[in-house]
């Protein structure tokens, strides 16, 4: 199976010198000697469907060419490594053990863009990633790949990192761009979308961490054999980040459209031979499918969207029998009560609402009438906020309760647990 | 311009309105919060959801722009669900304690519950509670009740120019709040009562006094600065209970600066002179006014008789009525003397401006692209003048200052000139050589500034009008506008900065003005509404010559020092208990009954003036009301100024040493804000001190908080040494205004300081 | 109020941004002056507004949004675990009652020697190597066992 992330890593060859053995900075290196025209080299993302890692998917081709081409000032390229989603722990790795391959990506994509600065925002809780992304950037920076005149050609691009301090919601690009500028990381309302009134008010380009690295390849090989990897409108690999109740949780890129079945078979298995109860497919903010669903699916962006979740962010948690659904909401509304950043009425008020409800379903205090409060609730938060973290809090609570009312109904009237009875 | 449905009815709006203006435009009320015209767009409080065609949920109108061929629905059943969805969030953890709460009647919140709130709640969760925060003396807490749409804490950065509430924490945990112990008190601190939608934030003063309903609204004049920003005053039983802003997009537009919204307290404060009084024998004695006046007549006309008239001199506050004023100097010239003024905190009268006013409409300042500001704390002296030009700045304008203080007024300045005070007539001289092509520096900097513009503005301020050099620096300002074709403006002290003119209030040729009054004493004095130690140009010269006198007669609504000095105290109406008119800084007249009676045997000013006027027997003071006097006086509607100085003063002798600015501080500048609690505890009216540069405190051997012996001639005062680097070299400021400093000289001169 | 070694790593981070956008390094000199003090104190905030040309409050605002920042004194060590869904379901709740029995503190609460501070966290994206902590928001420990605990812990002077 082809991997083109994660190929070769060993945890300890991630400097600028191994990371030129694994034919890295070639792809720069060609887009020049190739005279790549920034068309050219949009047109190579467009034609491979490279689809945008970070969570939404939306095609960073056609996401590079709304960027104003005859823009005069400056425009920006940002990075987000702001990876808190939980379940989701691939962009750490991406970062920890080949940081270069999202330089050089970020680099070709500031050269696709006509953008001379960028930077790159890293979730505040791994500093040691943080720490080693910075040496990478003086490597990179040294060797004449990055700053002015690359490669000794008059296209010069500044790249530096920013570092997050612990907030969800600055994972959401316009909270992101807020966070930079030193403010709280209160998401915009859009439009103006980033393209036109990004960092600084400038036009700016995000994409996620495993996007961008995913770029390099793509402009070495051609568009169209990234493509050829995964499925149609679904170009490439993905790395999934398996965790919960397997023997082996950790990051697996495959292609595309890989059965789960065979991911799982990867990753271990279930642990101890448990039974696959649930798993949500694509980070904590996608709705949970069942065992049986899952076993049926192919990892791609449409057909896990036809079985009514989400690809995401490509976080897989698995849970197994002995896992009390309610409680398991519980933990995830806490969650979003907590990293609400608190602008949006229905959000800040929502999220703490719906926690209490699931909290008191949990602790054996729960109403008849709760279930379809909870129901009814995220209706009124879901599509209402201006960012997407409304919807993200919704999305659980929606899908656990409808997917395993039975076992909420039970939690109401017998005021306990229906798995650990 | 794009064609666009609002519940069924169309009209065309230009590309980049939101779906919110345009429904306003149709009168199509859109519920909302965080909306607000003047403030940035949030689109956080998600109330004004509406339906969209096409669109696959509901949108914010505050922030949805307008497309071509739109269609939106604002009270159709999808709209209205996620509204009340909204309504259902933002009640939850509210706690509808409207029976307690002051907003009561007038919030926002409660009214939009009526029609979309529901009947019952379905949260039966513990509320939360947030705790209140001390923001000052202006601005009570109930932090509780807030819905955290968040126009306070744009309205500081937006508007006020100083984030002084801030949202912290995050989540359902976020509160509004100062930074630790910070007050809340810029000089517009205030309006953010009016924008908070909710009891969160009401008027401190004003707490648990009254309810909205039971107040009477009458409109009023600003009787403060020269902006004559329009007044709601509130009344409930013949007292006057609040002050709110009255919308003028021209003038003060929604606003209201702290000091024309809180000074009301000074009108209910127990300094009121209630009754007439005569100073028999050393005693002072409570009088019916015929006797006073009696008295009065009695003494000008023995005067007038044993020293001539010219014996006598009438000073008039600014900030009196220009009825008054017009009396006033009609009564004095009646007597036969030419010696009036209203000028009091003036001191060069070399060449003085015919009506100076600000040389364009208020609104039109926004039309400017370039502006100098010269000899000015805007902020204070101008709080709304300064809001429109930090507007102005934010789109591009460049503002440009000469100071003697790097006060920035919280604007992006595009250069500053920080000079010492003695210096501004040289800082201006190398302006005009800049504009010829010369000169260096920040100086070189303005004048380019000033060249590439198309509509510049040149404005002398109240440090420029009250300076030694002040015909000076106005010639030469107005040689500046000249060369770069731009107009040239006043910013005006008072209320009746420019209505002093219109009426004369100022002598002829033959006359003394008010410095001459104070150096030359008079065997006579008539103060109207004015406190010489504390409004004058030369306050400790201002007392003695009070004190030589043979009569003077206190015409104010307060008891003051004259209690020391005058022989006669007679109570007049302030502006809230008379009516009378204000002629602003645009040469807008504008008139105003009164809210109130007459508290206490206090009368309207242009009565007793009428009655005096009567008794010593003067022609033509039969007035019926203050409309037939305007009638006399014959401006209306704008009145005709002119900045034009025709005279050519010279140079002033280069003056060495230490020079005091003496500018008097926002609240210590008028009789009404100085009596005002609320103000007087704000930050602003700390007590006065010496303040200096770090560089001027170590070349006296002084450190910041030592006391110090100031002194101006006879006149000293013992204060303490404090550090402002915003100061240039050479230069103390010392707040006028203040009983602490009415022993001192004049404002701007010479001065010294001793450690002690 | 902060060491010229800390003013100088401010001034780097500033360096990475537009020379008019200072304030942009607001979350990095709120860390360097947390790593100097151990938290950020009324006078430490002030510090930075001043040198960043900010007002306090829009510091304030920063410093209570993100929250890996201490607004209150911690230990010597501030521990934080993750106890969000996937690290649960590897046993996080084990390890943090393991901790909280061992420490004799809950969360939020530091051990009376004040060496420890013991605090809950969300996501640190690093759910694969769980259960994880993070020691004074540096290092990183994963795959915890209560051995590996026992160790760790050990190790802290
Ligand atoms: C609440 C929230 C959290 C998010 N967190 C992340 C994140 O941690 N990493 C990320 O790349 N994208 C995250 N996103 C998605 C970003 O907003 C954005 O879509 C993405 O960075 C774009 O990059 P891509 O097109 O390469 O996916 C988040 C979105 C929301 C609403
Ligand atoms: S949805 Fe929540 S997190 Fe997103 S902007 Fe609104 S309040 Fe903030
Ligand atoms: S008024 Fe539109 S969201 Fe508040």
């Amino acid at each position: 199976m082809e991997q083109i992330l994660l190929k070769g890593l060993d945890g300890g060859n991630w400097r600028l010198a191994d990371y030129l053995k694994r034919d890295g900075y070639a792809a720069l290196k060609k887009m020049f000697a190739d005279k790549m025209t920034p068309e050219q080299v949009i047109d190579e993302l467009k034609k491979s469907a490279l689809r945008g890692r970070g969570g939404a998917g939306f095609p960073t081709g056609l996401k590079w060419s709304f960027m104003p081409k005859n823009y005069e000032g400056d425009k920006y390229l940002v990075c987000n490594s702001d990876e808190g989603e939980p379940g989701t722990f691939k962009d750490r790795d991406i970062l920890y053990h080949n940081p270069h391959q999202l330089i050089e990506g970020m680099i070709i994509a500031a050269y696709a863009m006509g953008i001379k600065a960028g930077y790159n925002y890293i979730h505040g809780e791994i500093f040691e990633v943080y720490e080693r992304f910075e040496e990478a950037l003086e490597e990179a920076r040294a060797a004449g790949f990055l700053g002015d005149n690359i490669l000794g050609t008059d296209f010069s691009f500044q790249l530096h990192s920013h570092m997050g301090y612990g907030a969800y919601i600055c994972g959401e690009e316009t909270a992101l761009l807020e966070s930079i500028e030193g403010k709280k990381g209160q998401p915009r309302f859009k439009p103006p979308f980033p393209a036109s009134f990004g960092l600084y008010g400038k036009p700016t380009t995000i994409n996620n961490t495993e996007t961008f690295a995913s770029v390099p390849w793509i402009i070495l090989n051609g568009g169209e054999k990234y493509l050829e990897l995964g499925r149609p409108n679904n170009g490439g690999t993905k790395i999934f980040s398996v965790s919960g109740h397997v023997e082996r949780p950790g990051n697996y890129e495959v292609p595309l459209g890989t059965p789960f079945a065979k991911l799982l078979e990867m990753a271990g298995g279930m642990r101890g031979g448990h039974k696959l109860k649930a798993c949500i497919p694509g980070g904590s903010s996608m709705p949970v499918l069942t065992g049986d669903v899952m076993m049926d699916l192919d990892m791609d962006y449409d057909s896990i969207a036809k079985a009514g979740s989400y690809l995401g962010s490509g976080a897989v948690i698995i849970m197994d029998e002995t896992v009390c659904m309610v409680k398991a909401l519980q933990r995830l509304s806490y969650f979003y009560y907590e990293e609400s950043c608190g602008q949006c009425t229905p959000c800040r008020e929502g999220t703490g609402w719906l926690y209490r409800v699931v909290d008191r379903i949990e602790n054996g205090m729960g109403r008849n009438e709760d279930l379809d409060l909870l129901l009814n609730m995220t209706d009124n938060i879901q599509g209402r906020t201006i960012c997407a973290l409304g919807d993200a809090a919704a999305m659980p609570v929606r899908s656990f309760v409808r997917n395993f009312r039975d076992e909420f109904q039970y939690h109401i009237d017998h005021k306990h647990c229906l798995v650990s009875s | 311009m794009f064609e666009i449905e609002i519940d069924g009815k169309t009209l065309s709006v230009p590309p980049g309105s939101t779906v919110m203006e345009a429904a306003n435009r149709l009168g199509i009320y859109v519920p909302h919060f965080c909306y607000h015209r003047k403030l940035s767009i949030a689109a956080n409080c998600r109330m004004c959801l509406v339906e969209v065609e096409k669109a696959p949920k509901p949108l914010p109108a505050c922030a949805t722009p307008v497309a071509n061929g739109m269609k939106v629905k604002t009270h159709s059943d999808a709209a209205a669900s996620a509204q009340k969805a909204v309504m259902e969030f933002l009640l939850i953890n509210h706690p509808l304690d409207c029976p307690i709460c002051d907003q009561g009647g007038e919030c926002q919140l409660q009214d939009l519950s009526v029609g979309y709130g529901g009947v019952e709640s379905r949260y039966g969760e513990d509320k939360r509670v947030v705790p209140n925060k001390n923001l000052g003396s202006l601005i009570s807490t109930d932090m509780t009740r807030c819905i955290h749409c968040t126009r306070c804490v744009r309205f500081g950065q937006e508007i006020a120019g100083v984030m002084e509430l801030g949202m912290a924490g995050r989540g359902e945990h976020s509160e509004i709040m100062p930074f630790v112990s910070k007050t809340v008190d810029s000089e517009l601190s205030g309006n953010v009562i009016d924008l908070c939608p909710v009891g969160a934030l009401t008027s401190k003063p004003f707490r648990y006094s009254a309810r909205g309903w039971e107040l009477s609204n009458r409109r009023s004049v600003s009787p403060h600065c020269s902006l004559g920003s329009n007044l709601t005053v509130q009344v409930k039983n013949g007292k006057v209970m609040r002050v709110l802003p009255l919308d003028n997009e021209e003038i003060n537009e929604c606003w209201l600066s702290d000091k024309d919204r809180f000074s009301y307290e000074g009108l209910n404060s127990s300094d009121r002179l209630e009754k007439p009084m005569i100073k028999q024998g050393g005693e002072w004695r409570e009088v019916e006014w015929t006797v006073a006046l009696d008295y009065v007549a009695r003494g000008l006309k023995d005067i007038a008789r044993s020293h001539g008239a010219q014996g006598i001199g009438a000073l008039a506050s600014p900030h009196s009525t220009l009825e008054e004023l017009h009396l006033l100097q009609k009564l004095a010239r009646g007597l036969g003397s030419e010696n009036i003024d209203f000028r009091l905190r003036r001191s060069d009268f070399r060449a003085f401006p015919k009506a100076p006013w600000l040389g364009m409409k208020i609104a039109d300042l926004s039309i400017l692209d370039r502006v100098l500001v010269i000899g000015s704390m805007l902020n204070q002296d101008q709080p709304l003048i300064a809001n429109r030009m930090r507007q102005s700045a934010k789109k591009g304008v460049e503002v440009n200052v000469v100071n003697p203080t790097s006060d920035n007024f919280r604007i992006k300045l595009a250069n500053q000139a920080v000079v010492p005070v003695a210096e501004m007539a040289a800082a201006l001289e190398a302006i005009l050589a800049g504009l010829s092509g010369k000169g260096k520096g920040e100086a070189k900097a303005i004048a380019q500034s000033l060249k590439s513009g198309k509509n510049v503005g040149i404005f002398l301020g109240n440090i420029a009008e009250q300076h030694q050099d002040a015909s000076r620096l106005h010639r030469l300002a107005s040689q500046i506008a000249e060369k770069c074709e731009g107009k040239l403006g006043f910013l005006g002290e008072a209320a009746n900065s420019v209505g002093g003119h219109l009426v004369k209030a100022v002598p002829a040729s033959n006359g003394l003005n008010a410095r001459e009054m104070i150096e030359d004493p008079r065997k006579g004095y008539l103060l109207w509404n004015c406190e010489p130690e504390l409004d004058m140009m030369n306050p400790a010269a201002a007392l003695a010559a009070m004190d030589k006198a043979e009569m003077v007669v206190a015409f104010s609504p307060f008891r003051h020092r004259a209690h020391e000095y005058a022989d006669v105290l007679l109570p007049i109406s302030p502006f809230t208990e008379t009516s009378g008119t204000f002629v602003n800084t645009e040469g807008r007249v504008q008139s105003f009954k009164g809210a109130v009676a007459p508290r206490g045997e206090s009368r309207p000013g242009w009565k007793v003036l009428r009655v005096l006027g009567n008794l010593l027997e003067l022609e033509g003071f039969d007035y019926e009301d203050t409309e037939s006097v305007m009638q006399e006086i014959g401006i209306a509607g704008y009145a005709q100024c002119d900045n034009s100085i025709d005279a050519e003063p010279d140079a002033l002798p280069a003056a060495g040493g230490l020079q005091r600015i003496g500018h008097a501080p926002i609240y210590f500048a008028d009789g009404l804000a100085r009596r005002s609690e609320s103000l007087q505890a704000t930050r602003l009216s700390a007590a006065p001190a010496a303040f200096m540069n770090a560089k001027l405190l170590k070349k006296l051997g002084i450190e910041e908080g030592n006391p110090v012996l100031v002194k101006q001639g006879e006149g000293e005062a013992r204060l303490n040494a404090a550090l402002d680097d915003r100061l240039a070299d050479d230069c103390v400021f010392v707040a006028s205004g203040h009983p602490q400093t009415s022993a001192l000289g004049a404002l701007f001169g010479a001065i010294s300081v001793e450690r002690l | 109020m902060l060491s010229a070694e800390s003013k100088k790593k401010i001034d780097r981070e500033v360096a990475k941004y537009p020379a008019d956008w200072k304030q942009s390094a607001v979350m990095a000199a709120l860390r360097i002056a947390q790593d100097e003090k151990g938290w950020l104190a009324p006078e430490t905030i002030e510090f930075v507004a001043d040198y960043l040309g900010m007002e306090a409050i829009a510091v304030y605002e920063v410093a209570t949004f993100y929250n890996m920042y201490n607004l209150e004194p911690v230990g010597k060590y501030k521990l934080t675990l993750c106890t969000n869904l996937p690290c649960a379901l590897s046993g996080a709740n084990d390890v943090a009652a393991y901790l909280k029995e061992k420490l004799g503190i809950g969360f939020n609460e530091t051990t009376p020697d004040g060496k420890i501070t013991l605090k809950e966290g969300e996501c640190f994206g690093s759910c694969g190597y769980a259960p994880v902590f993070l020691i004074n928001n540096r290092k990183m420990c994963g795959s915890l066992t209560f051995a590996e605990v026992d160790r760790i812990l050990a190790e802290l002077e």
